[in-house]
């Protein structure tokens, strides 16, 4: 009896969206070793590659890179289907649906820095909708938006203009390169 | 140098997004944090609520206790223990008192005056 082999086929689009999830997900990691006043509070700087995605492939390649970071975290963190798990989710979803409401503003007056903003702010709205509706119903928790607002304008610009920055000096990354930068150790590019 | 520190990457939007959203951040403070106007002060004398004064009459209110009587003021929308009997006298000392949810206690002459506004706010007292 032959031992029947399953195998996915994958193109080397996926190949990217896989790569720029992971550094999606190392961003987050490295966030986890920062103090942070108030849980919930941080700097979500995974976002600057969502939104570098988002400029150079698209929305659908950066609704992928998100939620295949937000996957990844929940399964390596022990968070999957835990409470943490789903208001990542909430966020995560939120900032997605204005990201798709953010590509119908003129880019010729609005940029990466305002789509970083309001997204950073649908996250928080996301997360705290399902935090008051589902995990803890009681007006207290009206307390903390002003301070989840304040942070979500605060780290939403910076990671804004990070990401305008890299965008602004980085070349896009070139299928063609894949092969070359893997053979000569080059670093790789979102 | 220069060069650092001006931003071409921020389009006239993005202003306008940033400003905004202080704006936003700074309207959700005021109308979530302010403990409230308050309406009526609650007078408890030995746990048990001796009068509930409207803020909007100017009046002095005695309220007698165990030790003596204790003199509230409520003056142009503010209230403050004017004297009273107890020995450290901290509450007369906490002075002026006008946001709803505020408290002066006069514990030996078991006595308490409250603010209330319109809706009940929590404190660390009733959470």
């Amino acid at each position: 009896m032959t031992a029947s082999t399953i195998k996915l086929i994958s193109t080397p689009e996926d190949h990217h969206l896989a790569r720029m999830a992971a550094l999606a997900f190392g961003l987050s990691t490295l966030e986890m070793a920062f103090p942070s006043p108030l849980p919930g509070v941080k700097p979500g700087l995974a976002n600057i590659v969502t939104l570098i995605v988002l400029t150079r492939y698209g929305w659908r390649a950066a609704a992928w890179v998100t939620m295949l970071r937000v996957m990844a975290g929940g399964l390596l963190f022990g968070s999957f289907l835990a409470p943490g798990f789903f208001l990542s989710v909430s966020g995560a979803l939120c900032s997605l649906v204005m990201l798709g409401a953010c590509s119908h503003l003129p880019t010729r007056w609005f940029g990466t820095v305002t789509q970083s903003i309001l997204a950073a702010f649908a996250h928080i709205t996301g997360q705290l909708c399902l935090a008051y509706f589902l995990l803890i119903p009681h007006v207290g928790l009206l307390y903390l938006v002003p301070i989840f607002a304040a942070a979500a304008l605060l780290f939403g610009t910076v990671n804004g203009l990070i990401a305008a920055r890299y965008l602004n000096t980085e070349k896009p990354f070139n299928h063609r390169d894949t092969e070359t930068q893997r053979k000569t150790g080059e670093p790789y590019a979102i | 140098m220069l060069s650092h520190l001006s931003l071409p990457q921020i389009k006239p939007g993005d202003w306008f997004t940033l400003f905004a959203g202080m704006a936003g951040v700074a309207f959700l403070a005021a109308t979530l944090w302010q403990g409230g106007a308050a309406d009526k002060a609650v007078i408890r004398s030995g746990g048990k609520i001796f009068r509930e004064a409207s803020l909007a009459t100017n009046q002095t209110i005695d309220v007698p206790g165990p030790l003596g009587v204790t003199h509230i003021a409520i003056t142009d929308r503010r209230v403050r223990v004017a004297s009273d009997p107890s020995p450290r006298q901290y509450c007369v000392r906490q002075g002026w008192i006008a946001q709803a949810g505020e408290i002066a206690i006069c514990l030996p002459n078991q006595v308490s005056v409250e603010l209330r506004g319109r809706q009940r706010n929590y404190d660390s007292l009733n959470y």
